[in-house]
């Protein structure tokens, strides 16, 4: 475990830099006993893959004291239960075409076809790692090595809701039209969030997902 | 009592924001809140309002408002020209306002952003605990967007005869460029020691594919040492992360809650109410900076406030 700063108001705590169930876990452990505590000055605490953001005020933080406390948060916490919660969350996915503009690119860089592509993506049950990016938007994996294509080298302006993508071993969904950067394999009509509904997100962090592809065959 | 400003014209994107909603970033939920929470926070005091009352923060071209009860407003941020009926209205200057006069933003003089706080505060209803808005969301505010012509504003009833008040502002930009302190951001070792040399070395400037989620910046790119991929983590308001092309990209107020591009630097909080008072188009010139010398800049920011405090006298 590492920690460090990012800029003058955020402390990253850094585990080590993998897509991992156990370190997943440890993370989002750790990011509950700080949120626990509730040292003063701390505004939000964000778990990641395998990082906890912790956003503070820098008026009201005794930063050397927050560090400690942190490290002494991070003692055995190989001791905390690592199953996944629950059944798997079904998400209906209609893949390619217009719903999945990069299907095709996606099976170039695998070297198989746009059919291969789905039936690997859709084989798999996913873990949630964690959410992000915009409200109720999981980021899952992982993703079979073969399909795992990087993300755009140039961020699209606007991805449509609903938008199903891969992003190197991660896949996930966007639940708002917004810019982004993955490469589009498909679109579900499943509400990944809803600030209404209670609790607002469909998905997790530590839960599990399949997605099922829609009429068996892709647009 | 609560009264409504009426929207005759909306204004380039004017939107509600408060001070952010807090505490929601591991659902993903964005903090949105003012680009220049400076202004906001002195629009705010110069009415009567605590910190936390929601705005209006207003874009490059202001609106026009019909005012439906007597009370108290205050212009802070941006200066424009601005007429209440026939009165010019002064920016940094609490004012008092009848009903059925009209409020109009003219020229923008300078700065991109102001702030228009009314007493008692915008009361437009809260989402998960805040009135600010997210635009990519369709988060808070009046149905999660900018306003439009028509739209009708509640605002809540707050402390009546609030005496006039008058403040020193922010320091706006000049010459369309602003320097912003930085430090260095936490993978700053993917980039060779060349691009912070680029990123301290010229100007950046303001890309018109910005807004409030993030300024696009154009000029010299970053190279980069490493070519992973960065597994997704949090980011901060300020956070300069760098794509694969290599142009940096500065966060700002309704910027994600996490991100996977690497970031080179942060800019400090003291700075980044002046980036928010920059159009696109402008230019930005990054300097390396110290912690303390961060800290000591946001200090420096408070003090301003107590003095503030001093010129309202005993409660």
């Amino acid at each position: 475990m590492r920690i460090r700063h990012a800029g003058d108001s955020m402390l990253l705590v850094e585990f080590e830099p993998a897509i991992d169930p156990i370190i997943n876990a440890r993370a989002i452990a750790l990011a509950h006993r700080i949120r626990d505590r509730a040292a003063s000055g701390i505004l939000d605490v964000v778990p990641g893959y395998c990082t906890v953001g912790v956003h503070f005020d820098p008026l009201l933080t005794d930063l050397a004291a927050l560090e400690r406390t942190i490290s002494i948060d991070a003692v055995r916490l190989d001791e905390i239960d690592q199953s996944p919660d629950g059944h798997a969350i079904e998400i209906p996915v209609v893949y390619g075409g217009e719903a999945g503009p990069d299907l095709e690119k996606v099976a170039v860089f695998a070297g198989c076809t746009a059919d291969e592509v789905i039936a690997r993506h859709a084989a798999r049950t996913y873990r949630v790692y964690m959410l992000g990016f915009v409200p109720g938007f999981a980021y899952m994996g992982r993703v079979d090595a073969s399909i795992a294509a990087p993300r755009h080298r140039v961020p699209r302006d606007r991805v449509p809701a609903g938008s199903v993508g891969i992003a190197g071993e991660q896949t996930g969904v966007y639940p708002v039209e917004s810019p982004g950067g993955w490469q589009l394999i498909g679109r579900t009509t499943a509400v990944l969030f809803d600030p209404m509904r209670s609790p607002p997100n469909l998905l997790a962090p530590g839960g599990l997902v399949r997605f099922v592809p829609q009429g068996g065959l892709r647009l | 009592m609560t009264g409504i400003l009426h929207v005759v014209k909306p204004g380039l994107q004017t939107t509600v924001q408060d001070l952010g909603r807090v505490g929601h970033q591991a659902a993903g939920v964005p903090v949105a809140g003012p680009m220049d929470v400076f202004s906001h926070r002195l629009a705010n005091q110069l009415v009567g309002n605590p910190p936390g009352a929601a705005t209006l923060e207003i874009t490059l071209m202001g609106p026009e408002l019909q005012i439906e009860a007597d009370t108290t407003m205050a212009v802070a941020g941006a200066e424009f020209d601005i007429v209440c009926d026939q009165r010019m209205v002064a920016v940094g200057s609490s004012f008092g306002v009848s009903r059925g006069q009209r409020l109009r933003f003219g020229r923008r003089l300078k700065g991109a952003r102001a702030y228009l706080a009314v007493t008692g505060g915008i009361a437009t209803p809260p989402v998960l605990g805040s009135r600010a808005t997210h635009l990519v969301s369709h988060m808070g505010g009046l149905d999660g967007r900018a306003l439009v012509a028509g739209d009708r504003l509640p605002v809540a009833s707050g402390p009546s005869a609030c005496p006039p008040r008058k403040s020193m502002g922010l320091t706006l930009p000049t010459g369309g460029r602003a320097r912003l302190r930085i430090l260095p951001g936490p993978q700053v070792e993917w980039f060779r020691p060349e691009a912070w040399r680029v990123l301290t070395g010229g100007a950046f400037r303001i890309s018109p594919m910005s807004n409030r989620m993030g300024y696009r910046l154009e000029g010299s790119s970053l190279p980069r040492l490493l070519d992973d991929e960065l597994i997704s983590q949090a980011v901060c308001f300020g956070s300069v992360q760098v794509p694969a092309a290599g142009l940096p990209i500065l966060l700002m107020a309704d910027r994600q809650t996490t991100g996977g591009y690497p970031k080179v630097a942060e800019v400090i909080s003291a700075d980044l109410p002046l980036a928010a008072q920059l159009a696109p188009g402008e230019f930005i010139e990054f300097v390396m900076c110290s912690r303390a010398d961060a800290v000591a800049a946001l200090i420096a920011r408070e003090r301003q406030w107590l003095r503030l405090q001093d010129l309202r006298g005993p409660a």
